[in-house]
């Protein structure tokens, strides 16, 4: 610990850094809950054919699927390079 | 008509079995015909914190496999009339346990009369987790103040809204948070998760808050569920749980530090 950390008043406790990032992770894993077993494959498929015309990677292709009332939506994120 | 309960957590060591022999004795000695079920198939150790390890011939597979009756394989507590214990067997093979085997055997103890039937369920999310919590009218969520354990929480809350049988019926499993190993002190010093963090971050109604007490480690030596343990606030705080289980309104205790006068200081026990 510097002596700048003994003066710092602000410093957050414990707590309430595990509750951040308790409210982060469990909102993102609710939002992959209700998903269907096949949209990683899906994505890598998806991907693979893209890759045939555009130069892109795995993290640039994200693929959601919405549930409203009776109907979903399939979304398809594909950020192409400049 | 029986309900089924499963006691929960998705993490390992967070207090499954204690809770399930505290509620399961709780409420037997509230009068209540109660049968709990360690469905943790080749790690059986309910019968260790209820104290009837010797006692056990037949087990819940050879139940299903038809090598005993239910009336042969139930051990009856030797503190509680109303309670009845059904030990886990200790084969390797976790598969044992079939969808039809063990709705057989909830079928036939609701029959017999029972109404409360408490599911222990093993640590994980795999067939034995699986088949604890598939057929459960209510699920207690056993966690502790810590990441992990509130993480895996909210996946075995998931599981219960989508891949139970109520789930798949359309219904709901009434869930509900248990929280242990609490420790006042250290919430108020921020180095814990307090139980309103743990509580919006799961979204789930509250069944009680089991501090941490020595009584705990005290109770599973000598094989005495720590609801007996009057004197100890986590048995204390269990009676209050069972009470809430059985639709009361009891206040929550324990839940901040308590000051200790000079008397209580010097003679009061820790716990």
């Amino acid at each position: 610990m510097s002596i700048f950390d003994y003066f710092r008043t602000t410093k957050k406790d414990t707590a309430s850094i595990a509750k951040e990032r308790l409210q982060i992770i469990v909102a993102h894993e609710r939002s992959r809950r209700n998903q269907p077993d096949y949209l990683p494959k899906l994505q890598q498929e998806l991907l693979e054919v893209i890759r045939k015309y555009v130069d892109v990677s795995q993290d640039q292709v994200e693929v959601l699927l919405d549930n409203n009332g009776n109907c979903s939506v399939l979304e398809l994120n594909i950020i192409l390079p400049d | 008509m029986a309900k089924i309960i499963v006691v929960t957590s998705g993490k390992g060591g967070v207090g499954k079995t204690t809770t399930s022999a505290a509620i399961s004795s709780g409420l037997a000695l509230r009068g209540h015909k109660t049968v709990v079920i360690d469905f943790d198939i080749g790690l059986r150790n309910l019968d260790i914190i209820m104290n009837c390890e010797r006692r056990v011939v037949y087990d819940f597979v050879n139940v299903i496999h038809g090598e005993a009756t239910l009336r042969q394989a139930l051990i009856r507590d030797k503190r509680t009339e109303n309670l009845f214990i059904l030990p886990a067997s200790q084969t390797r093979d976790k598969d044992v346990l079939t969808e039809e085997g063990v709705e057989k055997v909830l079928n036939d103890l609701a029959a017999d009369g029972f109404e409360y039937i408490i599911c222990d369920s093993p640590a994980g999310i795999e067939h034995g987790a699986f088949m604890a919590l598939y057929f459960a009218d209510m699920a207690i969520v056993v966690a502790n103040p810590e990441v992990s354990s509130v993480r895996d929480s909210d996946r075995i809350l998931g599981i219960l809204q989508s891949k139970s049988r109520r789930a798949e019926r359309g219904e709901r499993v009434e869930e509900c948070l248990l929280l242990t190993r609490y420790n006042p002190e250290r919430v108020a010093r921020g180095e814990m998760l307090g139980v309103d963090d743990v509580e919006e971050i799961l979204a789930t109604k509250l069944l009680g808050v089991i501090p941490e007490s020595e009584s705990v480690l005290k109770a599973s030596n000598q094989g005495i569920p720590v609801i007996y343990d009057e004197e100890s606030k986590a048995g204390q705080a269990y009676k209050d749980a069972v009470a809430r289980l059985l639709g009361e309104e009891v206040e929550h205790r324990f839940l901040v530090v308590e000051h200790k006068g000079l008397f209580q200081r010097l003679f009061g026990r820790g716990v």
